[in-house]
């Protein structure tokens, strides 16, 4: 089982949280919109995917199952 | 607005003869029902082995994505209360293929609605159209013909929907058919999984809904006789820029696009450039465009795409390539529904970059090392393709104009007073 990180491009408004605890897959463009790495997350790298979906504000990151 | 076919014709731009393949653009139009009738023949009833026939006609959709047709009827074949959306908007600029085939063959389209609306089960097709358009009354007068022979098992509804660039996106038509602006919408959902009211929706371009027509008439061996064994049948392709005869054309998937080009008036040799699928596609240098065939894969293949059918030829001479590539960016970057920030922001930033690369000197540095910057991080970051079209659209631009560019900052900027060949309409509100 594994995951991705999926944004909705439309209620993100760049708070930037999420490339601050996510920095492994997130970074952010020159507007503080995140530009998403969406590989699948390995196991080491979940927690930090979790913390940063639930850091934002807007809930426009989520983690989805990856579709076999 | 005109009443009758006679100076409603004016309003239309003008169909390129192409004979010997004339499907969809029958030779002469057929306005009225009965002229209808007597060329294409009667509508045979639609039975459920005809998603089969599609499938094995190879269609696929014509509003620009190519997407199998019969994969999408099947979707939503298999689920209840089903919706037909006919997508006449033509977003697409420098497309009038739509615009001429509903003007030249109205009764064609409404065939292929209700043919979709048959193999979906749906009971209702909502006919979008762009507001204000001239195809209106044309449309309406077709349907009030066929309401008086009573020839329709299903309800067909014209509205005329915003004119905006991305308001034609599937998504985008069904949220404003919902009741709110005409903007994309995150996917999924899918229009086919919940779309109108909920309901799963089928929204297929008019120029399908034509072919879809045809093949429940003549069948799939007939659609295949033209065109390809990977691009089979005809498309409609929309000429303009430096060709002596503007407009629409149908042509067999396969033939050059130098020989289309050839037909409508242009030699390859005078072009710097030729886009291919408007806005949404990439520019190919002419020498390479000549070549090409027309088809899904073969352009592809050369980093570019069909779209709606759309070639632009760009002159070597008379016009400023960077310019009008500068023109139109800041016109698609104007186009953005206002809901992504990398969209809002990095299309206004790449459109300002490139009125940098026009103006030349001091600044074209900064702006191309700006522009490879920006151009890299936009793709599959909006909730619709918009800025990944954009993006194609201006970095092949950059490629193929590129001796544009080294002069540009050498020289500044090309002298007034130039031919404009991208269009840039004047465009509505959301709703």
């Amino acid at each position: 089982m594994s995951f991705r990180l999926v944004l909705n491009p439309i209620t993100c408004v760049a708070h930037g949280m999420c490339a601050e605890l996510f920095p492994e897959r997130i970074t952010l463009d020159d507007w503080g919109y995140p530009i998403i790495d969406k590989r699948p997350i390995p196991a080491d790298l979940e927690d930090h995917a979790r913390r940063a979906v639930a850091a934002c504000p807007t809930l426009a990151l989520v983690l989805e199952r990856e579709s076999q | 607005m005109a009443t009758d076919t006679g100076t409603a014709r004016t309003d239309v731009p003008p169909a390129v003869d192409a004979p010997p393949h004339s499907r969809l653009l029958a030779p002469a139009s057929k306005r009225s029902f009965a002229e209808h009738l007597a060329w294409y023949g009667d509508l045979p009833a639609t039975n459920p082995s005809l998603i089969g026939e599609v499938e094995r006609s190879g269609l696929r959709g014509k509003g620009g994505a190519r997407f199998p047709t019969a994969t999408k009827l099947a979707a939503v074949a298999s689920r209840r209360r089903a919706v037909v959306v006919a997508n006449g908007t033509e977003g697409e600029p420098a497309s009038t293929k739509d615009l001429v085939l509903m003007s030249h063959v109205p009764h064609l389209v409404l065939d292929g609605a209700v043919v979709a609306a048959e193999m979906v089960g749906a009971g209702e097709v909502i006919f979008c159209i762009k507001r204000g358009s001239v195809v209106q009354p044309m449309l309406e007068r077709a349907l009030a013909e066929r309401a008086a022979s009573s020839y329709d098992s299903v309800v067909i509804r014209i509205v005329g929907a915003p004119n905006r660039y991305v308001s034609g996106e599937e998504s985008a038509l069904v949220n404003w058919l919902n009741g709110g602006d005409a903007k994309p919408t995150v996917v999924p959902p899918r229009p086919f999984e919940r779309g109108v009211d909920g309901r799963p929706t089928l929204v297929q371009n008019v120029e399908t809904l034509a072919d879809l027509a045809l093949i429940s008439r003549f069948g799939s061996a007939w659609y295949r006789s033209a065109g390809t064994a990977d691009d089979p049948g005809t498309t409609l392709v929309t000429l303009s820029g430096a060709v002596a005869r503007p407009g629409v054309c149908e042509v067999p998937f396969g033939v050059r696009i130098g020989d289309v080009l050839r037909v409508a008036g242009a030699d390859p040799a005078d072009l710097s450039g030729v886009l291919v699928g408007g806005y949404f596609g990439a520019w190919l240098p002419a020498s390479i465009a000549a070549d090409v065939r027309i088809g899904v894969d073969e352009l592809k293949r050369v980093g570019g795409g069909l779209g709606a059918g759309i070639v632009v030829a760009m002159p070597a001479r008379g016009t400023c390539a960077l310019a009008e590539l500068a023109r139109a960016t800041r016109w698609l970057a104007d186009q953005n529904a206002g809901q992504c920030g990398p969209c809002v922001n990095g299309l206004d930033a790449i459109a300002g970059a490139i009125a940098e690369l026009v103006a030349g000197g001091a600044g074209s540095g900064r702006a191309e090392t700006h522009l490879a910057r920006w151009l890299g991080m936009m793709e599959g970051r909006g909730a619709c393709k918009h800025p990944d079209g954009v993006t194609r659209f201006v970095a092949s631009g950059l490629r193929v104009f590129s001796e544009e560019v080294v002069r540009h900052r050498r020289h500044g900027p090309c002298p007034d007073s130039q031919e404009r060949i991208l269009p840039t309409p004047r465009t509505g509100g959301w709703r």
